[in-house]
């Protein structure tokens, strides 16, 4: 790459040509304050509108201000970030977006985490001179998502991750002028539109137009209501980024400190998601070893490859786009869902607790999750196997306002029996987590075997799409991970075309997988912490005794007393489950 | 067949809407009736630009100008006029200085000042004949750039003529052609930017509708100077007669294998596609028009990339305006030279104006770049209209400015403009009188502007809105003088940060009205006074008890009730309930009631 040299304020700086004015100044320790521009770095993810000109800085002989998001280095180039005339424009531009934004910080969801919040109060914007008309979108709640259009900044992050990074094509932007807003088509509502519930949108909002559907109030409902036993499931992707939300840097795993929380704030019992991601590495893996037997064999009905079905957002993207290939992916319900059927028929049965008494939480990173537990094929009678999921991000809030100090929380364990897990199922939050958990105990099953090395280098890392051929004693076995819809669509289109290679696919509809998921802290693009939270998944499952799902002692016992063996009819009941189409 | 005499209708649109079709079908009749058939043809023209006086009915070979012409007129013209070589004087136009009637166009003071290029054929060839294109050296300068020049010749002769684009940015066009030709690629684009906008005008349109030809030849001109094969016209929906005729022409062109495959032997290879717009005016924006094109968002996004390097599909694209396409041909059949030789230093050749407002000749004129803003609006436009005093001529669409008196005698072009504070534009020149409220006229652009914002980025989106809200709020006589620090302010920061050419001149209205009519700004707010008697919230109306007789005529038309009084004493007004409609005023027989 060809180097220039530039002026950026006092700093000459050496930088690569095709550099943006925003990123050679970041490189050098200059902030150039931003609302639109977005870059996650490493995943091919920008979302560069250049539309909210918060960004604009001075460049020598150059007529107007230019967007430093979108403006690429010179040679030569003389750059003032902040003289007057920017800092005239910079704050007249943010009186303009605060004067069609509501002024409830009090109130809002967003509050403390927000970047308009955060950039007004750096800009010291005191009053907002103008005063004027302002717009009255309608406020939509769906079981995952809030949006309220009437605090959106109109900085298309959210369209770019739903249309460029998902391509699922929720939302977009409609009305001009002084009307233009994000929604989906012809006004309807996110539950109405193809949305999957991702959480993309939420995850990079940088203000409180997208917001999770908040339960905790409904669960501080019922952990105070004496009648009921109220019991929590947490997800892996939850331990590797909770302790960001509490000073933690990115990548601390608190697995103890919240397994303490969570009883503190007054749950009967703490299970974990975990144990679910053994129980589903069985049905599933067994799932996938029947199919590939039965390909092989010759049976013309069988159909590969196998898709994964833990990520209810995934679930929702092919039940809209690819309807026509509903009998593709595993049967086996999400971890939270298995985690939901068995808590509600085996441990109530165990412990003599009437159905309609015991509420199951789950914990989890996702904003999907909160959807899922309301599909009607997971309840019984009109109750559904799990009650209500809330996110990372509402635990976080729920433990600061229970005064608990997270910080100084001693570690503690999981309650069993549903509590116990293997380091196969702790990587489930991370991309390609979910295919070396299946390889682990296929590889086992299949060959009769044990395996000699446990980790699968070639499935791990931040790679959109990743591919590896795993040789299972004389059968190579090629497996395809793929992580954000987008590049799900990319496999999806080869499976329909009929060019796929793949016996097995395993996909999650966030970057990063789970870690990155639409109810975690904010990643807002930055692929650094996705990173880390992902080496925190890894460290633990390291740590762990048993690292194979089918070791786990509870699992075994859960088999041996109520479910018989993998794919049995009560499994089938229990822990699998069927696709519609939602396309219209 | 040869005829001895061609009776020229309009045909453009405006005609078209006061039955020039009607004339055109009744004189075929009646020409028929009489036997004159095959003596006598009529032809649909493109616009004469004289749209004030229209339907135009010009009659050939002696040049008379008939004006104002009905269906009911037709045959009177064809008896009188063709049979037996009477003109029909009643028909001719009359100046408004003098009402001598005035027979031969040449000599009315309208188009006495014109020099026509770009509407070299508007008015005189029936656009939806090739030959006629043809047969007035239609085609040559394809023939000649295909046969006789390289590519960069041609970008050469383009950038010797000065030409500069006349869609409103004054681009030099050699220059922004030799750009599309620098880059490598597998495809190469040539769009024709006939989305035009500007309420009021019609340049583009015009040249569409009467000589479309000129453009077809132009962007295959430009095709074979970039390298590029394939031409996309983007029009505007709301065009359906300039996109009938484009079609023919380009249907002629092919089947005349003027467009296609191997034009003239040569090997290179052109074809047109017509594309539609749904009329947003930021589609005029050359990247905005791009992305609309492909079917998304009709946003602009930021330059560099310009759509020289990466337009459409990404491919290398060139855009220029109808009125730049229609200056090529005439550049390369008569040379740069030549056309340099027209014009001013910076800005060569001539320009096409709207000519609209409070002007008597309203209409389309075409006029060598230099001509003062006074000879286009006393000589060309006839003066103001009933008399009135000049008060302001607004240039540049709703982006330009008002300019004053003084600066009439500035000659126009790109620069001159830019340096008194308005702009060139595509054209748009509407003229003001005494009674029109500046205030009010600044609040009318800016109303515009808001509308047709895309929302993209937050000066115009937000900035345009708050500032047509101040500027309601001085034109209520609710404004402050601090209202008029931040309209300044703002209006500088939204020309500074906005993303787009919109945006960055969309604050020249109220900063050109503030420079140049600062007082009526300070009336309205410290006096809460309008001026011009425009703005209705600072009006009120008064009953002179002088001269009321008591009719009650007033009291019962007012749809408010705000007028009462005994019948045969003086009536009042209850400034409470007025709404200011006028009614009142109207109705009164004995100018007792005025407005303060």
């Amino acid at each position: 790459m060809e180097k220039i040299s530039l002026q950026i304020d006092q700093h000459q700086i050496e930088t690569e040509r095709g550099t943006t004015i925003i990123e050679a100044a970041r490189k050098s320790g200059i902030e150039i304050p931003a609302l639109c521009y977005m870059n996650l770095e490493g995943m091919c993810i920008k979302n560069q509108p250049s539309s909210c000109r918060i960004c604009v800085v001075e460049v020598e002989g150059r007529r107007n201000l230019a967007p430093a998001c979108a403006t690429k280095c010179e040679n030569g180039m003389k750059v003032r970030t902040s003289s007057m005339r920017v800092l005239n424009a910079r704050k007249t531009v943010m009186e303009l977006i605060l004067s069609d934004h509501p002024h409830d910080c009090l109130i809002c969801a967003k509050s403390g985490s927000c970047q308009l919040q955060g950039l007004t109060n750096k800009l010291r914007i005191r009053e907002v001179p103008f005063e004027g008309e302002r717009n009255r979108f309608e406020k939509e709640v769906s079981p995952s998502i809030i949006r309220d259009m009437n605090k959106c900044i109109y900085c298309r992050r959210c369209e770019t991750m739903c249309n460029d990074v998902q391509t699922v094509g929720a939302l977009g932007a409609v009305n001009r002028g002084f009307d233009a807003t994000i929604s989906p088509a012809f006004g309807n509502k996110l539950s109405d539109s193809e949305c999957t519930f991702c959480g993309q949108c939420v995850a990079v909002c940088p203000v409180g137009a997208l917001t999770e559907n908040d339960y905790t109030n409904r669960l501080i409902d019922d952990l105070n209501n004496p009648r009921k036993t109220v019991i929590v499931q947490t997800a892996p992707a939850v331990r590797a980024a909770l302790g960001e939300e509490f000073g933690f840097a990115p990548g601390t795993s608190v697995t103890g400190k919240m397994a303490s929380a969570l009883r503190e704030l007054g749950f009967d019992k703490v299970f974990d998601t975990d144990f679910a991601a053994d129980l589903t590495i069985m049905e599933e893996g067994s799932e996938v070893l029947a199919r590939l037997n039965a390909f092989l064999s010759g049976d013309k009905s069988v159909k590969l490859p196998v898709l994964t079905s833990c990520c209810p957002a995934w679930v929702n993207f092919f039940e809209y786009q690819f309807p026509d290939m509903l009998d593709i992916p595993s049967t086996a319900r999400s971890p939270q869902q298995m985690f939901g059927a068995i808590a509600k028929t085996w441990w109530t049965e165990k412990m003599g607790i009437k159905r309609e008494d015991l509420t199951v939480v789950s914990i989890m990173p996702c904003l999907a999750k909160k959807y899922e537990c309301g599909r009607e094929e997971f309840s019984e009678n009109g109750n559904p196997d799990v009650d209500y999921s809330i996110s990372t991000r509402e635990l976080a809030g729920l433990i600061k306002r229970a005064n608990i100090d997270f910080r100084s929380l001693p570690d503690s364990d999981f309650d069993n029996p549903l509590g116990e897990s293997t380091g196969a199922s702790v990587i489930f939050g991370a991309t390609g987590g979910v295919m070396e958990a299946a390889l682990r105990t296929a590889y086992e099953l299949h060959t009769g075997m044990p395996l000699a090395k446990l980790d699968f280098e070639e499935v791990r890392g931040l790679q959109g799409i990743k591919r590896a051929v795993v040789d299972m004693n004389g059968f190579e076995l090629k497996v395809g991970i793929a992580h954000g819809l987008g590049n799900a669509r990319k496999l999806l289109n080869e499976i329909r075309r009929g060019e796929s290679v793949y016996h097995v696919i395993e996909i999650m509809a966030c970057p990063g997988g789970c870690i990155g998921g639409g109810g975690q802290p904010l990643h807002r693009g930055n692929s650094a912490v996705l990173k880390a939270r992902s080496n925190a998944l890894y460290e633990e499952d390291r740590s762990k005794p048993l690292r194979k799902s089918h070791e786990n002692p509870y699992i075994i016992k859960l088999y041996e007393d109520f479910l018989g063996k993998p794919l049995s009819e009560k499994a089938h009941h229990l822990l699998h489950t069927h696709y519609f189409n939602k396309s219209k | 067949m040869s005829y001895n005499m061609h009776i020229l209708v309009c045909g453009g649109t405006g005609c078209q809407a006061s039955s020039s079709k009607t004339i055109i079908s009744r004189m075929n009749e009646y020409l028929k009736e009489k036997n004159l058939d095959k003596e006598v043809q009529v032809i649909a023209t493109g616009c004469f630009g004289f749209c004030e006086q229209g339907p135009i009915v010009k009659i050939m070979p002696d040049n008379t100008f008939y004006t104002q012409v009905k269906p009911d007129d037709t045959e009177e013209i064809i008896n009188e006029h063709i049979i037996k070589g009477r003109k029909v004087s009643r028909l001719l136009y009359k100046e408004p200085e003098h009402h001598n009637p005035v027979s031969d166009s040449k000599h009315i003071e309208f188009y006495k000042k014109q020099l026509r290029i770009a509407l070299r054929n508007c008015g005189f060839i029936d656009p939806e004949n090739i030959e006629e294109y043809i047969a007035r050296e239609g085609y040559t300068a394809l023939a000649k750039c295909l046969t006789e020049m390289t590519p960069q010749e041609v970008i050469n002769e383009i950038k010797l003529s000065g030409l500069r684009g006349r869609g409103g940015g004054g681009f030099p066009t050699g220059l922004k052609w030799e750009f599309a030709s620098k880059y490598v690629a597998d495809q190469k684009f040539v769009v024709c930017n006939a989305d035009e906008g500007d309420p009021g005008a019609f340049m583009d349109r015009s040249i569409m509708e009467g000589d479309p030809h000129s453009i077809v030849e132009a962007m295959a001109i430009c095709g074979y100077s970039i390298g590029a094969n394939k031409g996309l016209v983007y029009i505007r929906a709301e065009y359906p007669l300039a996109i009938k005729r484009l079609r023919i022409a380009i249907k002629q062109a092919e089947d005349y294998g003027l467009l296609g495959e191997n034009i003239f032997g040569t090997g290179f290879g052109f074809t047109i596609e017509i594309r539609y717009g749904a009329g947003a005016f930021v589609c005029g924006e050359e990247t905005a028009l791009i992305h609309s094109m492909e079917g998304h968002r009709g946003e602009p996004t930021t330059k560099p990339p310009f759509p020289a390097e990466s337009g459409y599909l990404n491919k290398p694209t060139n855009v220029n305006n109808v009125e730049t396409f229609a200056n090529v041909p005439v550049i390369l059949n008569k040379g740069a030279k030549w056309f340099a030789s027209i014009g001013t230093e910076g800005s060569k050749g001539t320009k096409v104006f709207a000519l609209a407002g409070k002007i008597n000749n309203v209409g389309l004129i075409e006029v060598p770049m230099g001509t003062t803003l006074r000879e286009v609006i006393y000589e060309i436009g006839g003066g103001i209209k009933n008399g009135k005093k000049f008060k302001a001529v607004q240039t540049g669409g709703p982006s330009g400015g008002c300019l004053t008196e003084t600066h009439l005698d500035t000659p126009i072009d790109f620069d001159n403009l830019i340096k008194v504070g308005s702009m060139m534009g595509s054209g748009g020149m509407i003229v003001m009188d005494e009674s029109d409220c500046m205030v009010a006229v600044a609040k009318f652009y800016l109303d515009f502007i808001v509308e047709e914002s895309c929302g993209k980025c937050t000066p115009c989106r937000v900035g345009n809105k708050r500032l047509y809200e101040i500027l309601s709020k001085i034109t209520e006589g609710k404004g402050t003088m601090e209202d008029l620090d931040n309209l300044r302010n703002l209006s500088h920061v939204i020309k500074d940060t906005a993303l787009c050419g919109l945006g960055q001149t969309s604050p020249n209205p109220i900063l050109s009205t503030i420079d140049n009519f600062y007082d009526e700004f300070v009336a309205h707010i410290r006096d809460h006074r309008c001026p011009a008697g425009k703005c209705k919230a600072l009006l009120t109306y008064h009953i002179d008890s002088q001269l009321c007789i008591g009719c009650t005529l007033c009291a019962r038309n007012c749809p408010t009730n705000a007028i009462a009084g005994e019948r045969k004493s003086p009536h009042f007004i209850d400034t409470e309930k007025c709404i200011k409609c006028g009614t009142c005023i109207d109705k009164c027989k004995f100018n007792a009631i005025s407005i303060r």
